[in-house]
C-alpha cells in the first residue's frame, strides 16, 4: 500500500476547507467533537448539522437523511473513530444502496478530541472495509488535489460513495458550536423542508 | 379495534400510519415479526443492525421530513440508550420507539428478566415517556403518542407485550 510521505499531508481543516468550498446546496451531516467545530468555523450553512454528541451515529443519521430525502446530496464528515464504532453501518449503507450519499471519512489515525489516542485505523484500511461492503465508488485520498478530484467526482456520481481522506492529526483552533443543539434541529429542518 | 381480540398487525400499523407515521426501521423480535412483516410486504420498513443505528436513521429521517418509529426489543433499548440520550433528548428530535416487552413478569428466557423488570424505570430515569398498549385502551394509546410526540419532541416509548398484536409464530 502507497502511504502519505511527510509533509504531504493535510490537516483535517485544510481537506474540510477545500471541500466545503466546493459544496452547494448538499446537505452535510458533521460528527462530534472538532470535526463539528471546524466545519462551523471554516464554512457555516443552514445545511449543515453539527453533531456534539452520540459518537458512531453520524453515518446512521446520514443515511436516514439520504432515505428521506432521495433527490437532494448528503454528505457525511465523518472520523475514523466514529466509523470503527460503527462498523456495521458500512454493511447497512452499502445493502440499502443510496445514490445520494457521500460517506467522506477524515482519518487522522487517533481519537483527535480527547488527547490523540491512537485508533486501530492505521492497520485497518477503512477503505478496504466500505470496498468489501460494497459502497458503489471508494478512493483514498491524502493530496489537496486528490481530494478536490474525488470529492468533485463523487458530488457528480451516484452513489453511495465513501471517501477515505488521510489527515494529520493536527487540530484547528475552533470553539465550540454557539447554537444550541435544539436550535441546530430547527435550523436544519428547515432548510430541508 | 377495541375488544380483548388480538390486534391484527395491517390495522396497528394502519392506526400508527393514521397518526401521522411514514418512515419505519429497527432490529427484529418475535413479539414484533408480524408487524416487521407486515411493514416489508407494504415495503414501508428499512432494516438496521443495531438498535442504535436505527435511532440514529430515524433522526435523519426526521431531518429530512419524516415521523419515524423504530422498532426493537427492550434488550435493544441499552444499545440504543447513548443516541437517545445524546442526540434525541438535546436536539428534541422525536421518534416513536416500539419497544417489545420481552422478560415481562419474569416469565422468559434468562437474558430478558434484568431489562424485562427495569425497562420502565430505566426509561423514567432518562425521561423518556411511555405507555404500556393494550386492545382497549388502543385508540387512546395511539391519541397519547401523538400528542406527547408533537408537544415534547423527544422519543417517545410504547411497549409491547406479548399477544397483544399478532405476529407470525403461534
Amino acid at each position: 500500500m502507497i502511504g502519505p510521505e511527510e509533509g504531504v499531508m493535510q490537516s483535517r481543516a485544510q481537506a474540510m476547507a477545500a471541500m466545503l468550498e466546493l459544496m452547494t446546496d448538499q446537505l452535510l451531516i458533521v460528527c462530534n467533537g472538532f470535526p463539528s467545530r471546524e466545519a462551523c468555523k471554516l464554512r457555516d450553512r443552514i445545511q449543515n448539522f453539527y453533531m456534539i454528541g452520540s459518537m458512531g451515529a453520524t453515518a446512521g443519521i446520514g443515511l436516514g437523511l439520504a432515505l428521506a430525502q432521495p433527490d437532494k446530496t448528503v454528505v457525511v464528515f465523518d472520523g475514523d473513530g466514529n466509523v470503527l464504532m460503527s462498523l456495521g453501518t458500512l454493511a447497512t449503507i452499502s445493502a440499502l444502496r443510496p445514490k445520494n450519499l457521500i460517506h467522506v471519512v477524515f482519518d487522522n489515525e487517533v481519537y483527535g478530541t480527547t488527547g490523540n489516542q491512537p485508533t486501530y485505523s492505521r492497520v485497518v484500511g477503512l477503505d478496504k472495509m466500505a470496498k468489501a461492503a460494497g459502497y458503489k465508488n471508494v478512493e483514498r485520498v491524502w493530496e489537496r488535489e486528490d481530494i478536490v478530484y474525488e470529492f468533485k467526482a463523487m458530488l457528480g456520481d451516484d452513489g453511495p460513495s465513501f471517501l477515505l481522506v488521510k489527515v494529520n492529526e493536527q487540530l484547528e483552533d475552533a470553539d465550540r458550536i454557539a447554537l444550541s443543539p435544539a436550535e441546530l434541529t430547527k435550523r436544519f429542518k428547515g432548510s430541508v423542508t | 379495534m377495541s375488544s380483548n381480540t388480538v390486534l391484527e398487525a395491517d390495522d396497528f400499523v394502519k392506526g400508527l400510519q393514521g397518526i401521522g407515521f411514514d418512515f419505519f426501521t429497527g432490529v427484529p423480535d418475535t413479539i414484533l415479526g408480524g408487524i416487521i412483516a407486515h411493514l416489508t410486504e407494504e415495503r414501508l420498513y428499512t432494516p438496521a443492525v443495531r438498535e442504535d443505528e436505527a435511532v440514529a436513521m430515524a433522526a435523519g429521517a426526521y431531518l429530512g421530513g419524516k415521523i419515524p418509529v423504530v422498532l426493537m426489543q427492550n434488550s435493544g433499548l441499552g444499545n440504543a440508550l447513548n443516541v437517545l440520550a445524546s442526540l434525541n433528548l438535546i436536539y428534541q428530535i422525536p421518534c416513536l420507539l416500539l419497544v417489545s416487552w420481552r422478560g415481562f413478569e419474569g416469565k422468559d428466557a434468562p437474558e430478558h428478566l434484568v431489562m424485562g423488570e427495569t425497562m420502565t424505570t430505566l426509561l423514567d430515569t432518562v425521561r423518556i415517556p411511555h405507555r404500556t398498549l393494550s386492545q382497549k385502551t388502543i385508540v387512546d394509546d395511539l391519541k397519547w403518542t401523538a400528542t406527547t410526540f408533537m408537544e415534547k419532541r423527544i422519543p417517545v416509548a410504547l411497549l409491547l407485550k406479548k399477544g397483544i398484536v399478532k405476529t407470525i409464530q403461534p
